[in-house]
């Protein structure tokens, strides 16, 4: 049973991962879909990118080479992940509480990692953590622990809030949405408050910490009544990590997808690319649709259909 | 205003909504008395009694009553069929993952509501909202087709209201996907909208008559949803070349319109909708090409000389047919290239969608006409007297050219070149953050019922107050005539509807046209006056 937590983490942990990662292969194994990007277009260069325009804004646009920045696109996904630009632009009153939230967290799993890095350097380089960078990391982590659980924890609240008392959202709000809000207002709640009762120089969670990543796990230390608040604590972070991936929260891992396979996908199919044997494999799927006009028959391709002669 | 929750959409008999003129905000003047505005009629007792009239206070799919419980459960059926199959790589691979992102994704945070025009115009009415109808359909999706817990995605019950309701609301939207520009996530409700219409269409056999038997079915079998067949529309370009030649005072070969030219550079794609229409802008095609001495052809083979695509407004398969048919013309004339005129959808269709479907030899590559006019613009061949086009100008941005497609500077490049500086003003917002015309997924063609007049007194009227915002600065009444350039035939159509509606040439001297028409009335060598005020 001192070991119940560690268990906790390390299935929550591996729950994260394998779920994330059938996300991500979801994704990619996506058939191939017809274009569909909107502009702008971030990897378009120089000026495109900023007006919306393209290459198709070239005559013999073909016979060009194709310029794709990857450094435009980081100009627009990371200030987007980090600051959530779109709800600042479209939505100020939703920022003000989704964005808090939002960087909270990332506040919290800096410090989770910078804790769990601290640990291992401390073992690979020990002289070097017991200097400056010790202390320097150490703080940082106070800061971003602290802070980004109560920034997020005061995003929550607010989302809570507007969802509640807004008829129009509140109408497109589910039970699940209510039960996720609250569920990180409550463990992120619970682990706010251990740090200010018993954590308060975070040697509790680093040395847990610690023990996860080095894979010599310490059973926990202190009185009953500590000792049962630390666990509590991190078998609730420890499902919150479980769950977050198998909800409609995986929007972080979509996201990538949306920008990338959808909206700024503008790879143009030309004769003889590397695009035709995909487009060839989608073109033999059999057309199962009822409509009199379509003419499937559950065997027809595509190709078929699209083909025959149209009879009216 | 009644204000329908998203549960509602199956409840109760009648329309969910009534949108009144006192609903919506005034128009800049001098529209901007609401109690002057015409007011919208109400639809027909015969067409109540035919027709599902159960959203709000027009119809557009026209759905037939159901005639008995017993096939309303079956119509219900087929829905959630077609709903099914939506999710089946075979049946949707082209949509496939666009789709599953926006209904698994949507944090349902409401950002991308207000950047719709069609729900800001409707005094902000919730049935208006792009994620009205995505969430109906997502709750249907989970709790029916995946059958999970409520709880995690909301309720709704499933009954033929709330299906005949969604078929019809996925025509409430101009598919203009404004709002998924604004979305955190990557959701899309234009999509949402357009996958609905496809499900109605692909499974169901319902959509509208304007975009199916009407456009699509008679474009793939006389050759064009205008209903000429080869022989009457190169009888109709036949007249063309000869007003042109009247009209600009050119030698008639300068404005000669090549047919079926094997080998030719450039396979020139119209929108068969100018030829009735618009013939002056197939005319000023003709005049820029030749004098910019580019190697040119239209094609005579079926569908070929009618870049119109409908599908791509509701149905996959047919938007594929209609792409093959003008693919396998351009491969028949061994030309260079395909160059499509001024239409936003037909460019779109070719470029972007048909780019994952033409592959080996019916690949011939395809552009916008906007860098070519562009290149003519500035390439030095043709000389232009600027101050023939000496009044006010602004631009309207087609969502399919540039929103999606992202061809945006060539046009206004072009402008800069035949419109003196001074005289040219954005609207605001412009470009990429444009606004729909109103007449966007089809609705252009759309007047039956009173749909037209939704069409031009809401889906419009964010456009229309952003044409008279952008000349509030001018004298606003006939003898000051203003020019809303409109590069697309599907905006140009809805552009001249709303002008029409309010009077607004008597009014405030609004006039509309493409861009080559104000590239050739700046030619030095055109007789002057090309573009006719007085004709509108
Ligand atoms: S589509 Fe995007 S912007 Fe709209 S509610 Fe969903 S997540 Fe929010
Ligand atoms: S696509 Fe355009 S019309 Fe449709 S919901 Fe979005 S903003 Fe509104």
């Amino acid at each position: 049973m001192a070991f119940f937590p560690h268990i906790i983490t390390y299935i929550a942990l591996g729950v994260f991962a394998i779920a994330c990662i059938a996300r991500v292969l979801m994704w990619m194994r996506m058939p191939m879909h017809l274009r569909w990007e909107l502009y702008p277009v971030a990897h378009e260069p120089g000026n495109k990118a900023k007006y919306g325009g393209s290459y198709l804004e070239e005559s013999d646009w073909w016979k060009k080479p194709r310029e794709v920045s990857m450094a435009g696109e980081l100009k627009v996904m990371v200030p987007e992940i980090l600051f959530l630009v779109a709800l600042w632009e479209h939505n100020r009153k939703m920022w003000v509480r989704s964005f808090p939230f939002h960087f909270g967290i990332y506040m919290v799993i800096g410090a989770t990692v910078m804790m769990m890095g601290s640990a291992l350097l401390g073992l690979a380089v020990p002289d070097l953590m017991a200097g400056g960078l010790g202390t320097f990391l150490h703080n940082t982590v106070l800061f971003c622990g602290a802070g980004g659980l109560g920034l997020s924890i005061f995003g929550a609240l607010g989302l809570l809030q507007r969802r509640l008392t807004d008829p129009g959202l509140r109408d497109f709000t589910t039970v699940a949405d209510i039960f996720n809000l609250v569920f990180f207002i409550v463990a992120f709640g619970l682990a706010l408050v251990h740090f200010i009762a018993i954590d308060s120089d975070l040697s509790r969670s680093a040395g847990f910490l610690a023990g996860i990543v080095t894979f010599s796990p310490v059973a926990l230390t202190g009185s009953v009544h500590e000792v049962s608040f630390t666990s509590a604590t991190i078998i609730l972070m420890g499902v919150l990590v479980a769950y977050i991936p198998l909800t409609h929260m995986s929007h972080f891992i979509g996201k990538y997808f949306a920008y990338h396979a959808i909206r700024w996908n503008d790879k143009p199919n030309l004769k003889g690319g590397d695009e035709e044997a995909a487009i060839g494999e989608m073109l033999t799927q059999p057309v199962s649709w009822a409509a009199k006009h379509i003419g499937a028959d559950g065997k027809k391709t595509w190709a078929d259909l699209a083909t025959q002669e149209y009879k009216k | 205003m009644n204000a329908p929750l998203i549960r509602d959409i199956s409840k109760g008999d009648g329309p969910l909504v009534h949108i009144v003129n006192e609903d919506q905000v005034p128009l800049p003047p001098p529209f901007d008395k609401l109690e002057d505005e015409p007011r919208i009629p109400p639809l027909s007792d015969q067409v109540k009694q035919r027709f599902e009239c159960n959203l709000d206070d027009t119809i557009v799919v026209n759905i037939p009553k159901a005639k008995s419980p017993a096939e309303e459960e079956e119509l219900v059926n087929k829905f959630l069929s077609g709903l099914r199959k939506s999710f089946t790589k075979e049946n949707n691979w082209t949509f496939l993952m666009p789709l599953v992102m926006s209904m698994e994704h949507c944090a349902r945070c409401q950002t991308c509501n207000d950047a719709c025009h069609i729900y800001e115009e409707s005094g902000k009415n919730p049935l208006y909202r792009p994620t009205y109808r995505s969430e109906v359909l997502r709750r249907i999706y989970y709790k029916y087709v995946k059958e999970e817990s409520t709880w995690v995605h909301g309720d709704v019950d499933l009954n033929w209201k709330t299906v005949s309701r969604l078929i019809e609301l996925a025509y409430r939207c101009n598919l203009c996907r404004r709002c998924a520009q604004t979305c955190p996530i990557g959701a899309d409700n234009a999509l949402i909208a357009r996958e609905l219409r496809k499900i109605a269409s692909q499974e169901m056999g319902i959509f509208t008559r304007e975009l199916h038997q009407d456009g699509s079915e008679l474009q793939l079998t006389v050759g064009s949803s205008t209903g000429m067949n080869s022989l009457v529309v190169k009888d109709n370009v036949e007249f063309i070349e000869e007003d042109t030649a009247d009209l600009t005072g050119l030698d008639p070969e300068k404005t000669k319109i090549p047919w079926d030219k094997q080998g030719a550079e450039i396979l020139l794609i119209h929108n068969a909708g100018e030829i009735m229409a618009w013939p002056e802008n197939v005319g000023s095609f003709a005049t820029l090409f030749n004098a910019a001495g580019l190697d040119w052809t239209l094609s005579s083979d079926l569908a070929a000389y009618d870049g119109i695509n409908y599908g791509v407004f509701y149905d996959d398969m047919q938007t594929a047919r209609t792409l093959l048919l003008h693919a396998e013309a351009a491969r028949r004339l061994k030309v260079k290239k395909i160059v499509l005129g001024e239409c936003g959808h037909a460019h779109k269709a070719l470029t972007i969608i048909g780019d994952k479907i033409l592959t080996g030899d019916m690949n011939t590559p395809r552009e916008s006409c906007m860098p070519i006019l562009r290149d003519i613009a500035k390439s030095g061949k043709i000389k232009w007297d600027k101050s023939r086009n000496d009044f006010p100008v602004t631009l309207h941005d087609p969502c399919n050219l540039v929103r999606l497609m992202g061809v945006n500077a060539p046009q206004r490049e072009a402008l800069k070149e035949v419109v003196p500086e001074n005289r040219f003003r954005e609207m605001t917002p412009h470009g990429v953050n444009n606004y729909c015309c109103g007449g966007g997924s089809g609705f252009a063609i759309m007047s039956g019922n009173n749909f037209a007049d939704f069409r031009h007194h809401f889906y419009g009227r964010r456009k229309f107050r952003q044409i008279l915002e952008a000349f509030q600065d001018e004298p606003m009444d006939k003898e000051h005539p203003k020019y809303v350039c409109a590069p697309c035939s599907n905006c140009k159509g809805q552009i001249r509807d709303i002008i029409k509606y309010y009077d607004a040439f008597e009014k405030a001297g609004i006039y509309y046209g493409g861009l080559v028409e104000l590239m050739v009335n700046a030619m030095a060598d055109v007789k002057p006056g090309y573009i006719d005020f007085e004709w509108h």
